[in-house]
């Protein structure tokens, strides 16, 4: 494989991880569905690298669900969910986002640590790819823990789910069964979530998921 | 004979900086305000306003201390060596060594520790807020600056500009995840640093929203105009140095004939044009931030600098 | 030059305190005192150059003092010699400003007789030679200090602040006295050059540096034990401040490195975590709180902490490097810490002399009723503004250099094997570059709010010039913060031959580059050059202003400031100490200090003035120091019965004490 599109694949994958710092940055809703959008687009384009250096065709239907689906229809969808709920103004952070960002950069350079330490012997361009799908998980799981705002939290369902394509792809062999089964497990949860939002609207006339717990009888 | 020819380079680099520099800011001015649709004053309206400003008597608080008829000196000085030591359209100039990207910085640095006191000097409350909040954000921006230099550095095993921009130059840099980081981290930190939209407003006088502009308040005169030739100086910097890290191509090496020296200057304004250009399309698009914003934003570019560091630090290829 | 020409030095400084203390009644005896001490410091320092000079210097010297067994074994290297003329460099400048300055001594019998003791203490440390007659002088140099800081014990906070460093020396003590014993091991071999053979197993080893961290840590200023400095070093006169700030934690630094580096043996990798570590949260914390103070000299103090943290990230740096066995790299972390301890020692004291001169003349230390001391003191004014872009780490300055060095040494760290140092020091680098630049923020308002501006009191309004020779101490101290700056290859040089001895290898040798260039690794890595940078800077700049002058306009005219058109003649519109931080305040300080702003507005036609008051905790004194006084007083409570003891039952708890040894001598294997 020639240095070149080792380093193309490598900056995919590490703009992917970047972009996830984005959403961890952005606190406005309708932002953070654009920087989704994006963070799906720069999935396609990694795993479409994907399959032309490893001559795998299959990954291009990946990389068009990925395109189609999570950059185009599903931010669609969102945007349209929060308008509709007039709540694109709504700012919601538990921690400060400085501490979020810090606490997100010790994430990656712990699965850096965690990849690079058991996999001595594998492929560099994986091992290194497997480490920033690793931190995108980790990241999109740190989302789901600080933000209040169902909306986000789906987001950050959804690049939790991202960094596991990108996992997929960059091992080698990976059947597309799995792609589709992914790809539909997170639509199946878009829309259950999806539908949880409205009927959390309807009944407590919020989406803040403390309104919640307050139900269930926690915290307060 | 080599000597003086070194020597001479030198000096045109110093010129050139001094030259360009007026007719940068008032090209990103014409270009912002033709965005507006506005006609905008001439690009070369810089240099009447400072040859104007030279001109006039200097009118000084009563109560201005010796420092502070000092300082636009200082400023000056340490604006324009900084400037003229990053290679723009030749690399290894003559005295190229006698500071690396660190000492650069540190340069810009004391230029901006004298601007504060300047602030703080004749106890009004507009130069407290201003020497306030431009420190807030300088000490965001500079340790951003330096994760960023230490990246770099880390990738080019050195902190000297000139071996820097060969190396980026060279074959082996190669597409890099860290490099990618370190230039949007060093665009926010242009943009701070030289307060522009959308940290400070360098148009404005509305005084609550002011940074940089409230902290020179009480200058006039020549003093005046060498503030506002260094904050030209401090813009033509940080483009250079965007440009000699990040586009390096078409600088002439230090061994350079006549020829390759004249693509090399002909290349340096293009990239000055293009750059420029970008600044003010991306000042017309953004709204200014609230003060308190500004440390997440910076908070973001050190994170992205340090991501880039720690990334650098754990494995080579990155 | 043997050793037994200091220990002369050092037995007249121990001379001159009781003597004075008899004669103190007599007029001009501060000044007899200081000139004499000033001398006896001049010749100690010069001693000191000779040994670093001249290699190969090294002697041994063992009087029939202390423990009989043992004697005092008082001996001098390299790295004494260096820590010698860091001492007694702070020691003739501390004389020479106090000269001026200790006229104005309202108690001169409380500090006169500690003032020459206190500065033997400090060099007998650096000679000895055995655990046992260091701890005494370490003790001494504690004690003597603590003297020192109460002399004013008038003075509110005074008293608190000596039970404070009382209690924090004695427990430093105990855990370098606990570092001694296990280092000479089960025989009891308590002087140095036994010790360097002992070899310990790798528990004991890190226990060793633990307490050794503890022990010189807690008199440096080490966070969580830097509790005891900001209270005690403003405490005490102003050139005794100096000394302590800028020379006596650099003391405690000569036992870190004593102990670390020369008598442990060869350091493994993880050794130099909690020493980084510590040293990158002890920089960013020490600069944080030194911009929460409005109390001039505890600004200092504070800045202090910050600076000592920059010293142990760099000592940790070389002690990784010397572990990884990269002598290079550990070469140039090393050079860059002891470089950044001379440095320090040199702006801290021109800092604190120029604190010490607007408090003679204007009886406060808070720099929110100062203002304006540039127009009334132009002198200190500018040896103080030196100081401060020293310390703010600003070209072309000393504090630059060694900052520089720091980060060189950094860069070379990738090159590390073990996973751990390679997440930590780019955190620590981080770490470093924030406290770099909160120094400087940290120094604008310090200058800015005291010497720039109106005058905010009366007392700053009559504020007076300061005499010649505390002037002459500060622009001693300043001019050599300019040279150390611009001719770095010369200092560095200086100290090769205690980088050779103790991490193995030196930097490259400077002082035979062109142009006095520094280059730490090689040319095409890095260098700088400050004194071009010095003269690139000053000419641009007066050639500006010449030909601004001679060609457009020199004309000026005085007006009222224009302030956007609403000038307000009083001070008070000013901006304060507290509006400047408050945006600091507000990015760091609302989670590290849970700063707390509240304002109370008065309602419309009320007169009552509109307050702000800000709240801040300290997280150290909070989350360590409170815990354990509160159950030390716990304990004290419950054997407060003790007290109340019949004779009979103290006899038996004597006895008990007595017995229980024996059965433990017993059993022992």
């Amino acid at each position: 494989m020639s240095s070149l599109s080792f380093d193309i694949a490598h900056l995919l994958a590490g703009g992917l991880v970047l972009v996830s710092f984005l959403e961890l940055y952005q606190d406005r809703l309708l932002a953070l569905i654009n920087i989704f959008a994006t963070h799906a687009v720069v999935l396609a384009l990694s795993v479409a690298w994907q399959a032309d250096i490893q001559h795998a065709p299959h990954l291009y239907i990946t990389a068009l669900i990925a395109l189609l689906f999570k950059a185009i229809a599903i931010p669609v969808a969102l945007r349209r969910i929060v308008v509709k709920l007039s709540i694109h103004r709504e700012i919601e952070t538990v921690v400060g986002v400085g501490f979020t960002m810090l606490f997100g950069i010790g994430l990656v350079a712990l699965s850096m640590v965690v990849m690079l330490r058991v996999t001595p012997g594998a492929d560099p361009l994986a091992r290194e790819d497997l480490a920033f799908s690793l931190s995108v998980v980790l990241l999109g799981l740190l989302m789901m823990v600080t933000r209040r705002n169902a909306v986000s939290q789906v987001i950050g369902f959804m690049s939790l789910e991202n960094g596991l394509v990108l996992a997929a792809t960059g091992a080698k062999g990976m059947p597309l069964v799995v792609e589709i089964s992914i790809a539909f497990s997170v639509l199946i949860a878009f829309i259950v979530i999806g539908i949880f939002l409205f009927r959390i609207r309807e009944r407590f006339d919020t989406v803040d998921m403390q309104a919640l717990d307050r139900f269930r009888g926690e915290r307060r | 004979m080599a000597l003086i020819h070194d020597f001479a380079l030198q000096g045109v680099q110093m010129l050139l900086a001094l030259v360009l520099s007026p007719l940068l800011t008032g090209f990103v001015r014409k270009v912002k305000a033709r965005l507006l649709r506005r006609q905008g004053a001439s690009v070369l309206q810089p240099y009447r306003d400072l040859l104007r400003l030279l001109r006039k008597d200097v009118v000084l608080a009563q109560n201005a201390s010796w420092l502070f008829r000092v300082i636009p000196y200082i400023v000056f000085a340490a604006t324009w060596v900084a400037a003229s030591l990053v290679p723009t359209f030749r690399s290894g100039l003559m005295f190229s060594w006698s500071a690396d990207l660190i000492a650069i910085i540190a340069l810009l640095g004391s230029a901006r520790f004298f601007l504060a006191l300047a602030g703080l000097d004749i106890g009004t409350g507009f130069g407290g807020i201003g020497s306030s909040r431009e420190m807030m954000i300088a000490s965001l921006a500079e340790p951003a600056m330096m994760m960023i230099m230490f990246t770099l550095a880390l990738i080019a095993g050195s902190t000297q500009l000139s071996t820097m921009a060969s190396f980026m130059n060279s074959s082996a840099v190669g597409l890099r995840v860290s490099l990618g980081l370190c230039l949007i981290a060093l665009i926010i930190i242009a943009i701070a640093e030289n307060a522009r939209i959308p940290v400070d407003n360098p148009a404005t006088h509305l005084e609550l929203t002011m940074v940089h502009e409230a902290m020179v308040l009480e200058y006039s005169g020549r003093h005046l105009a060498l503030i506002e030739f260094s904050a030209a100086l401090k813009l033509l910097l940080y483009i250079s140095l965007i440009a000699c890290l990040f586009i390096p191509w078409g600088i002439a090496p230090a061994d350079a004939s006549p020829q390759p020296l004249l693509v090399g200057i002909a290349t340096y304004v293009a990239k000055l044009t293009v750059l420029g250009a970008l600044l003010a399309i991306f000042e017309t698009v953004i709204a200014k931030m609230r003060v308190f914003r500004v440390p997440e934003f910076l908070g973001a570019a050190l994170m992205l600098a340090l991501l880039a560091t720690l990334l650098r630090f754990v494995s080579r290829t990155f | 030059m043997t050793v037994i020409y200091a220990l002369y030095g050092i037995a007249a400084l121990l001379l001159l305190a009781p003597v004075v203390a008899l004669l103190g009644g007599l007029p001009r005896i501060s000044d007899i005192l200081y000139g004499s001490v000033l001398v006896v410091a001049a010749a100690l320092c010069a001693f000191g150059l000779n040994g670093l000079l001249l290699p190969a210097q090294s002697s041994t010297v063992v009087l029939p003092l202390g423990l009989p067994w043992l004697g005092a074994h008082f001996h001098v290297d390299a790295l004494s010699s260096f820590f010698i003329v860091v001492v007694n460099l702070g020691g003739v400048t501390a004389s020479l400003f106090a000269l001026g300055y200790g006229r104005h001594e309202s108690e001169p019998r409380r500090v006169l007789p500690f003032y020459p003791a206190y500065l033997a203490g400090m060099n007998l440390v650096l000679l000895a030679n055995d655990a046992f007659s260091f701890l005494v002088s370490w003790e001494f140099m504690s004690l003597t200090s603590w003297a020192l800081v109460i002399a004013h014990h008038r003075e509110p906070g005074t008293l608190r602040a000596g039970y404070v460093y009382l209690l924090m020396a004695g427990f430093g003590t105990l855990a370098l006295l606990l570092a001694f014993g296990l280092l000479a091991g089960p025989a009891g071999h308590y002087d140095f050059d036994s010790m360097h053979n002992a070899h310990l197993t790798v528990g004991l080893a890190a226990l060793v540096l633990v307490l050794a961290l503890i022990g010189t840590g807690s008199k440096a200023g080490l966070v969580p034990l830097h509790v005891w400095l900001p209270l005690a070093h403003p405490a005490a006169p102003s050139h005794v401040s100096g000394l302590m700030s800028g020379v006596m934690t650099k003391v405690a630094i000569y036992g870190f490195i004593r102990i670390v580096f020369d008598l442990l043996g060869t350091p493994d990798w993880w050794w130099s975590l909690p020493i980084l570590g510590l040293g990158g949260i002890t920089a960013t914390l020490g600069v944080l709180y030194a911009l929460m103070q409005n109390d001039l000299k505890r600004v200092l103090a504070y800045s202090t902490i910050e600076n000592i943290g920059i010293i142990f990230a760099a000592l940790g740096l070389a002690l990784a490097f010397k572990a990884e066995d990269m002598p290079t790299a550990a070469a140039l972390a090393f050079t860059a810490g002891l470089f950044h301890v001379f440095n320090h020692s040199l702006f801290k004291s021109l800092l604190f002399f120029g604190a010490g001169a607007v408090l003679t003349t204007t009886n406060t230390r808070d720099i929110e009723q100062l203002g304006g001391l540039i127009h009334r003191m132009p002198q200190t004014a500018l040896a103080f503004l030196i100081g401060c872009a020293a310390i703010s780490a600003l070209p072309p300055f000393n504090g630059f250099v060694s900052e520089w060095l720091v980060f060189q040494a950094i860069l070379q760290s990738p090159q590390v094997a073990s996973w751990g140092l390679k997440l930590i020091v780019p955190a620590v680098g981080a770490l470093l570059a924030l406290s770099a630049a909160l120094a400087a923020t940290c120094f604008v308002r310090a200058f800015g709010i005291s010497f720039l501006g109106r005058a905010r009191t009366a007392a700053a309004s009559n504020a007076e010039e300061v005499d010649v020779s505390s002037l002459a101490a500060m622009y001693v101290l300043a001019a050599l913060c300019l040279m150390a700056g611009t001719i770095p290859g010369l200092f560095i040089d200086t100290l090769a031959p205690i980088s050779h001895a103790l991490v193995g290898s030196m930097m490259p040798h400077q002082t035979g580059l062109e142009w006095l260039t520094i280059v730490p690794i090689a040319e095409s890595r890095s260098s700088y050059n400050g004194l071009l940078v010095f003269v690139f800077v000053t000419l641009s700049g007066s050639i500006g202003a010449f030909a601004i002058h001679r060609l457009a306009s020199d004309r000026l005219r005085r007006g009222p400031a224009w302030d956007c058109g609403y000038p307000d003649a009083s001070p008070a519109t000013q901006y304060t100490a507290s509006g400047f931080a408050q945006p600091i305040r507000r990015v760091f300080g609302a989670s590290i200090f849970q700063a707390r702003e509240t304002s109370v507005m008065p309602g419309p036609g009320s007169i009552a003035p509109a307050t702000l008051a800000v709240s801040l905790r300290d997280p150290i004194w909070d989350s360590i120091f409170t815990p354990v006084a509160s159950f030390v007083s716990f304990i004290a409570d419950r054997l407060n019965i003790l007290q109340f003891l019949t004779i009979r039952r103290y006899l038996s708890l004597v006895m008990a004490a007595l017995v229980l040894l024996l059965l433990m001598l017993a059993i022992w294997p």
